[in-house]
């Protein structure tokens, strides 16, 4: 049933089974940037883990293709300075979404409190951008130096 | 004298030499490698205040916090020497692919080169 | 023989250097001069409504650095790409 130059059925059922996981577990992580430690470039690391994991044990997939992560890192890239161009009546990287009662804006007072989800302005959005670029940049690297 | 800065100290220095010494290609990026972290431990135990937690408010002890500065320095820094990292090993994949060898001091040049 | 002798005598003399200089900061845990750390501690949190000090630092105050380092992971990514590229008769692969 295996071919010669397979891994085993362990590995295959396990990268299988936990790379969901390993996907949501990292876009937890950028999600609530502005309320636990790590935000956007650790969680983009995780995410990119997961992907690396199962193009080490399944070989070479002829279904990826390298366009899609690079039409992903182009918008991941281009939402981020967007997002700075925004607030340009006020200044450049301008927060114009903090204390507001718009999306995201819900004020804060100085002390602890359990954290809240529809706080932080224009951060979340940013975290998100910086999220898909270092996903599909660490990815991109990893499948182009397997293909060739 | 302390074991934080003395551990940053020690790690830059065995870095650098494995720079120095070592002949194969691969060893010498490892070498770089260490240099790095070597910088980024320095950069993290600067900063710290005594009985500081971290300068995070959702459901913390204190308000005592150590300096959140360096931290946000040593995130960027890492990111980079990622990067780096990723453009010197495919630099060493195509010396491998056009001269056959990854040792330093064999010689490399061709001398008859058509002009 | 003698350049091994050269190389790690150079070493030796690097690392009191840097032993010295690292000596020279601040004792571990009692920094100098903190007012700059203070005011984001103090109004980061009614500024900018998030609660983590420093991704508001990474993101807020300080937003130009994390444009120059999603430029240099893109620039990265694309240095890979054409490290690895192959042309064939003219076309690209």
């Amino acid at each position: 049933m295996e071919k010669e130059n397979e891994m085993s059925i362990v590995a295959r059922i396990t990268a299988a089974v936990v790379l969901i996981p390993v996907l949501i577990f990292g876009l937890y992580i950028v999600i609530h940037g502005h309320l636990t430690p790590g935000g956007g470039f650790p969680g983009g690391a995780v995410m990119a883990t997961g992907v690396v994991m199962f193009l080490v044990v399944f070989g070479n997939l002829k279904g990826i293709n390298d366009q899609l992560f690079i039409l992903l890192e182009s918008i991941g890239l281009i939402g981020f300075a967007l997002l700075a161009f925004l607030g340009l009546p006020k200044g450049f990287f301008n927060n114009f979404l903090a204390n507001t009662n718009g999306i995201f804006g819900m004020s804060v007072g100085f002390g602890t409190n359990p954290g809240y989800l529809n706080t932080g302005g224009v951060i979340p959005l940013m975290n998100m951008a910086v999220g898909l670029e270092v996903f599909a940049a660490l990815s991109l690297i990893v499948f182009i130096m397997f293909k060739r | 004298m302390d074991i934080q800065f003395l551990t940053a100290a020690v790690l830059i220095i065995m870095g650098l030499g494995a720079v120095v010494i070592k002949r194969n290609l691969i060893k010498i990026v490892m070498g770089i490698e260490v240099i790095a972290n070597g910088v980024n431990l320095f950069l993290i135990s600067l900063g710290y205040r005594e009985g500081g937690i971290a300068p995070i408010f959702t459901n913390a002890a204190t308000t005592k916090m150590v300096l959140p500065a360096p931290q946000a320095l040593t995130l960027t820094s890492i990111v980079i020497d990622t990067a780096v990292t990723a453009l010197m090993l495919s630099f060493v994949v195509l010396i491998y692919r056009n001269y056959g060898t990854l040792d330093t001091r064999k010689r490399r040049l061709k001398d008859d080169v058509p002009d | 023989m003698l350049k091994k002798i050269f190389k790690l005598m150079t070493l030796t003399v690097v690392f009191g250097y840097i032993l010295v200089m690292v000596m020279h900061t601040h004792p571990f845990g009692k920094p100098s001069y903190t007012d700059m750390d203070d005011y984001f501690i103090q109004n980061g949190q009614e500024e900018t409504g998030s609660n983590n000090i420093v991704t508001s630092i990474v993101f807020d105050y300080r937003g130009m650095d994390t444009l120059g380092e999603a430029s240099v992971l893109f620039a990265a990514a694309s240095g890979v790409a054409l490290a690895f590229l192959e042309v064939r008769n003219g076309k690209r692969k």
